[in-house]
Order: C-alpha cells, then sequence, then structure tokens
C-alpha cells in the first residue's frame, strides 16, 4: 500500500534529518521526498510517499508528530488529492531517432529545455503513472540520464 | 520582565538555568566548556564534579527521578558528550527529564573533524525528546526556556543543547524567557470527555477488572488520584517496574509487580480479567510476555499521555490520551455519578485473595550458608520501615529488589527500566540523595554493575552525600547467569567473575565506610550502622552463588507459564 503524507515542518536545520531518520528507525522506505517553503515562511512542507508499508502507517504518523519541529501531518488520500512530479529526462537524439523523440514529447507535452549535436533533454510533469508511460516510450530510443523531483501532492478542494 | 543586561553567553547559561529552577548540575569540565566553568565560579549554583560524565548524566537522571524535577548535566565536547551517551538514553527510555549540555567546537570548526569534535545532536538523535544546536547566540535564553519545558512537561524525556563555545564566548543580552515558540508541541492533557465517560461505564460494569500502572502515574503526580479510583470502585492495582511506589504495596488491592519477574497473582489477574486498565504504561514485552496471549479476556482501556503508545503493542477498546492525573480524576467524578456495589467484584477480589495465599513469593535459605540475597532486601525493607529511597543497579539483585522491598510512595524507586543499564546505581543514589537529602538512600547493586561506574565513589565521599550501597554479591553477572541455566543448558560462559576487588578495602580507599556481611544475624546490624554513620557506605553481602529469580516468565511466552511461581509456602512478602 502506498501511502503519501503531507508534513508541515518549522523550517529550522536539522528538521529532515529528524523526519527521515524516524522513518528508517521505525522501519519504512521513504520511496520519494520532496521539501519547500510553505505558503507562511516560517514552515516548510515534506511531502513523502512510502511504498509497501507493512507496518500500520498511523503508528510512524504518531512518532513523527512527536517531534517538537513537525507542526502537521496529513494521510493524504489518492482520491482526495493532486499528486505531480517533475522529471527531467536526458535521452540520445542521434540521427533519424531525434524526429521519434520530438514526437513522444509532442503527445505527452513534455518540453524541451536542452539540445545538443546527440541529445536532448526533456521536463515532462504530471502524475507518476504518466512519467512512467513516458519512460516506457523514451527507453528503446536510449534514455541517458533520469532525474526526478519526487512527489508533491496537495489536497483537493478545502479540505 | 526582567530587565535586559549584556553579559558572555556562557554567562547567560548560568542565568539561564537558575532562572528555570535548576539548583544543582551534575558535570565534567573540559576544552570548550571552559567559558562555563568560568562563570560557574561567580554564580550560587551547585555543581557536583563527577568522575566520568556517565556518572553526570545517571546522577540528573536520579535527582529528577526522586524530586520530579528536571535533572542538568553538563560535558565537554567530543568524548565528554559521547559519555553521556548512555545516560541519556537511559533517560529516553524511561521518559525522565533531563537537560543535557554539551559542549562543542568553535562554530567555523564544526565539520572539520576538529579536536575532541563529535556530531553530538547527530549520535544522541534518537535518543533526545529534542536536541539543539545553539550556533546563535541571541537564541541562547529562548532555547533553555524550551528545554526545560519540553524536557518537564507532556511524556517527559531528555533535551540535549549542544554549545559551541563561539556561542559561549558571544555577547548576549539576557531578558528572561516567558514565552514559547513550540507551534508544533502541544502535548495533550485533558481527556476526552466521551472517552472518559465510556470508561467510567466499563470499569462500573466489569466483574473482574484490573489496574495496570506505569510509570506515567508517577510522572503525572496521580498517585493520589489512582488510590482514590482503586478504592471507589474496588479494583485490584498492578504496577510495572516503572510504577513502583504509584500505588502502596501495604494496600489491600495491591497485587505487586506484574511480568517477567512479576507476582503469580498479578500475572494470573492480567490473564483472567475482564477489564485491563492501562494508566501510564507501555505493554512493554517484559510486561506482557507472548502479546497474543496476554490479557486474552480482557476489555483494554488504555490512558496515556503519549498517542504513539495507544495501539502501538495492544489495540485498546477504550483509548484516551491525556495526562493521568487529569483523566484519573475525570474517571473518578464519573463514577461517583453511577449505582454500584461492592457485590461486583467481591467474587474476583476473593479469589485474588486465594492465588495470594496459594502463590507468596518464596526463597529458601541456601544450603551452603551464604546470605539468601531475598533475605538482604527483606531486611533492607525492615530497617527502612519501607520508607527508604530505593535505587538499584541492573540484573538480578534489582528484581529482588523489586520483589521484596516493599513501595509505598511515589519517586521511592529509582532504576533503570528500559534500557537495563548496569551502572545506573551509584550515580542515580548520589542524584537521588541530592535531591532528597532527608530521606535515607539507599542502592541495591550488583557486584557486576557497581563496578561499571565505582569511581563515583568518590564523587558521593568528596561532596559527603551519605549513600548506602548494598551490593549482593554473588561473583557472577546473576542474570545472565540465570539464563544460561535455564535456557543454556548451564553453559556459563564469561558470567562467573573468577577476581573480584575486596569492596570493603576498595570502600575505604575511596573515603567511604566498607563492611562486608557474611553472616544472616549480622544484616540489620551493619544496615543499621551504615545508615547512621552519616558518610558514604558500602555493604558486601557475600550472597548464593547460583540462586534464581523466581518466578520468571521465559521470553516470548505467555505470562501465565511462570517457572518457580507455585513451590512450598515458605516464605511471603510482608
Amino acid at each position: 500500500m502506498k501511502h503519501t503524507l503531507s508534513v508541515l515542518v518549522e523550517n529550522k536545520p536539522g528538521v529532515l534529518t529528524r523526519v527521515a531518520g524516524l522513518f528508517a528507525r521505525r522501519g519504512f522506505n521513504i520511496e520519494s521526498l520532496a521539501v519547500g517553503q510553505s505558503e507562511d515562511p516560517r514552515l516548510s512542507r515534506i511531502t513523502i510517499t512510502i511504498d509497501g508499508a507493512e507496518r500500520p502507517i498511523d503508528q510512524v504518523m504518531k512518532q513523527l508528530h512527536k517531534l517538537i519541529n513537525v507542526v502537521k501531518i496529513r494521510n493524504l488520500q489518492p482520491s482526495g488529492m493532486v499528486a505531480e512530479e517533475l522529471m527531467l529526462v536526458k535521452v540520445n537524439a542521434e540521427g533519424e531517432k531525434r524526429a521519434e523523440v520530438l514526437q513522444v514529447a509532442e503527445v505527452f507535452k513534455a518540453k524541451i529545455v536542452d539540445v545538443d549535436r546527440r541529445t536532448v533533454v526533456l521536463r515532462v510533469v504530471g502524475s507518476t503513472q504518466k512519467l512512467e508511460a513516458f519512460l516506457e516510450l523514451l527507453k528503446p530510443l536510449g534514455v541517458l540520464e533520469i532525474v526526478r523531483t519526487g512527489i508533491i501532492a496537495i489536497a483537493r478542494g478545502k479540505g | 520582565m526582567t530587565p535586559q543586561s549584556k553579559m558572555k553567553g556562557s554567562e547567560a547559561i548560568v542565568r539561564a538555568l537558575q532562572d528555570e529552577g535548576c539548583d544543582v548540575i551534575f558535570g565534567y569540565p573540559g576544552g570548550v566548556v571552559i567559558p562555563f566553568y568560568d562563570a560557574l565560579l561567580d554564580s550560587s549554583l551547585r555543581h557536583i564534579l563527577v568522575r566520568h560524565e556517565q556518572g553526570a548524566a545517571h546522577a540528573a537522571d536520579g535527582y529528577a527521578r526522586a524530586t520530579g524535577k528536571v535533572g542538568v548535566c553538563i560535558a565537554t565536547s567530543g568524548p565528554g558528550a559521547t559519555n553521556l551517551v548512555t545516560g541519556i538514553a537511559n533517560a529516553y527510555l524511561d521518559s525522565v527529564p533531563i537537560v543535557a549540555l554539551t559542549g562543542q567546537v568553535k562554530s567555523d570548526l564544526i565539520g572539520t573533524d576538529a579536536f575532541q569534535e563529535a556530531d553530538t545532536t547527530g549520535i544522541t538523535l534518537p535518543i533526545v525528546k529534542h536536541s539543539y544546536l545553539l550556533q546563535d547566540a541571541a537564541e541562547l535564553p529562548r532555547v533553555i526556556h524550551e528545554a526545560f519545558h519540553i524536557a518537564g512537561t507532556g511524556r517527559p524525556g531528555p533535551v540535549l543543547i549542544d554549545i559551541p563555545v563561539t556561542t559561549s564566548l558571544a555577547e548576549v543580552s539576557y531578558k528572561r524567557v516567558e514565552t514559547l515558540g513550540l507551534p508544533g508541541y502541544r502535548p495533550t492533557t485533558r481527556g476526552h470527555v466521551k472517552q472518559i465517560r465510556a470508561a467510567a461505564r466499563a470499569i462500573n460494569d466489569a466483574e473482574r477488572p484490573v489496574l495496570y500502572v506505569g510509570g506515567g502515574v508517577i510522572s503525572a503526580g496521580a498517585a493520589p488520584e489512582l488510590l482514590e479510583l482503586a478504592e471507589l470502585r474496588r479494583i485490584p492495582v498492578t504496577t510495572t517496574l516503572m510504577g513502583l511506589g504509584a500505588f502502596p504495596e501495604t494496600h489491600e488491592l495491591s497485587l505487586g509487580m506484574l511480568g517477567m519477574h512479576g507476582t503469580v497473582t498479578a500475572n494470573y489477574a492480567v490473564h483472567e480479567c475482564d477489564l485491563l486498565v492501562a494508566v501510564g504504561a507501555r505493554f512493554d514485552d517484559r510486561v506482557t510476555g507472548k502479546l497474543s496471549a496476554f490479557a486474552p479476556k480482557a476489555k483494554v482501556i488504555h490512558i496515556d499521555i503519549d498517542p504513539a503508545e495507544i495501539g502501538k503493542n495492544v489495540p485498546p477498546l477504550i483509548p484516551i490520551v491525556g495526562d493521568a492525573k487529569h483523566v484519573l480524576a475525570a474517571l473518578v467524578k464519573e463514577l461517583q455519578g453511577l449505582e454500584w456495589t461492592p457485590e461486583r467484584t467481591s467474587a474476583w477480589l476473593a479469589k485474588l485473595k486465594g492465588w495470594q495465599d496459594e502463590y507468596p513469593l518464596h526463597y529458601e535459605d541456601p544450603a551452603d550458608g551464604t546470605l539468601a540475597p531475598q533475605y538482604v532486601v527483606e531486611e533492607i525493607d525492615r530497617v527502612t520501615r519501607h520508607e527508604a529511597v530505593v535505587v538499584s543497579d541492573v540484573g538480578q539483585h534489582q528484581m529482588w529488589a523489586t520483589q521484596y522491598y516493599t513501595f509505598t510512595f511515589p519517586r521511592q524507586w529509582v532504576s533503570s527500566g528500559g534500557l537495563g543499564t548496569m551502572g545506573f546505581g551509584l550515580p542515580a543514589s548520589i542524584g537521588a540523595k541530592i535531591g532528597r537529602p532527608d530521606a535515607t538512600v539507599v542502592d541495591i547493586s550488583g557486584d557486576g554493575g557497581f563496578q561499571m561506574t565505582v569511581q563515583e565513589l568518590a564523587t558521593a565521599v568528596n561532596y559527603d552525600i551519605p549513600v548506602v550501597v548494598a551490593i549482593l554479591d554473588n561473583s557472577y553477572l546473576g542474570m545472565v547467569r540465570q539464563w544460561q541455566d535455564l535456557f543454556w543448558n548451564k553453559r556459563y560462559s564469561q558470567t562467573h567473575f573468577e577476581r573480584q576487588p575486596d569492596f570493603k578495602m576498595l570502600a575505604e580507599a575511596y573515603g567511604a565506610v566498607g563492611m562486608r556481611v557474611t553472616e544472616k544475624d549480622e544484616v540489620a546490624d551493619a544496615l543499621r550502622e551504615a545508615i547512621a554513620c552519616g558518610r558514604p557506605a558500602v555493604i558486601d553481602f557475600k550472597v548464593a552463588a547460583e540462586e534464581n529469580v523466581y518466578p520468571m516468565v521465559p521470553a516470548g511466552t505467555s505470562i501465565t507459564e511462570m517457572i518457580g511461581g507455585v513451590a512450598p509456602r515458605r516464605r511471603k512478602k510482608s
């Protein structure tokens, strides 16, 4: 079962270490993690996704709550959130491959952010599934490097 | 509001400690804390110079447990700080409020592997309630104020402040801080009203209720409310190791301790009860044994200030997050409005009484004429009339202390529970005695653990702190030997101390009173003499070498499966 946690923390040194360390200590593997300033400059928001957690998530949420610098935690439900990530992909685009790469990019609304004689760097934004599908199509053409931000997620509506 | 005044960071630390009500600090100097020690010279803050930093942490811990106040210790950077680690972990596992100050190298040297540099906040991260690396001297007053607040409130625990020497040397405008900037820290103290009502109904309806009480009741100062609740509905009470003293063991409703070395009655009671009310306890494996077989017939009410403890091991029917003092008082109030007659639980209480008569704690005098360790504890109990502050180390003697001393009031028992730290006893007893100078403080120790921090005898003598150390000396690491005896085919690997020091002479070398007792009829007199002499005293009681602690629940089995629980009736805990 995959979980997406949105954790509001005080913007102070060492907070990320505390949060990440707690997951490791309690036996959870972090699949992705994204951090940035929130609407309040004193607070940062961390989006953490955990995959294949066999232990109940509420125990780690309660432990997380006990960290002094953690202000709020939400366990976002798939139906009640918008979750996206950004990926940069460097692909081989030599010769006739170049046209094919550009075609795939077009379909996925990926933006070309860098081009040289042999490679193209594409930027694509979307759900994890979209990014995976995009990669599937690019793989035969020769993916050289991938960088992903990790999922950031926000609750839908006012909730 | 106090006026602002300019001073050195180190002076501000001393001032802030005093503003937090700290009157004694346990520590050991070193390079980067020289500014602090210099400022100390001009203050009225009492400092106890220990002989090893671990002793400072344990002494602060013992002081905190015996008094309920926040204990404070200080060490230098690097090895000073790493020597505190065991003591901090010990306080963390038992939820003891201490503030540990550590020196750190100059700010601009952090991360360069400088002399005596260690990543103290990193090393201690999993064993503190919170920690600070105090780089900005302007934050100093607020950080110290927050540290004391965090350590002492909610579920208490250790807070570490790592202070670079540059912060200690910086100029600070000190102003006493009385506000907190902790948006993420708001412990729930008041229990949920509906949950309390539901719990009251369950208690009222129960025919076989048991109160299972842990250290949280002591931390919360909830012993009076517990007594009121137990008496109001005639609910028998069993305590954990950490809960000893929360309920008087002289009371007819007391079942003693439960768990691995608990009483037969307490363990049977938990197994048979229809309602288990856990208060400030955490269903530790030493208490529950095999979890799936624990309290199989019971509805569970779990009251704890830490929401993470609720449902961690046992899913309760009625969880209540809150401070034990508040919740128990609210329960009493709620119950007073409900109809109830004593007949509801009378059959249950009669059954428990029957078990108590049938399965008392028991031991035999050793055949070789050596002292029974249990007898020594009974004599300590008798001589001190259940009124001493009893400190222990870790091992067999600790379990005999829980079984054969009669605990009657909170903060009477100072012992390392969760971490099981050998070497805790002596320094903790020094801290306890400093916090409770009017009490008789007896450290029940073993010949193994005593030597792990024996150097603190010098501290006790130096400051004239008259603690009595009773070593139950069997020349074995007794508890491990017992496991080897019972579960490893008596293959005693490295648990026999073939050569031990002469503890009497060792004590005298430190300037303490040393005694050795080998005869039964000398035990009480030696104890009286040691207590009366008004000096630190060590009594080496030569006890039976291979005595085991019974009853014993083998790890991982049901707590009804006790070895040595049923035996001929010989002695009873009075």
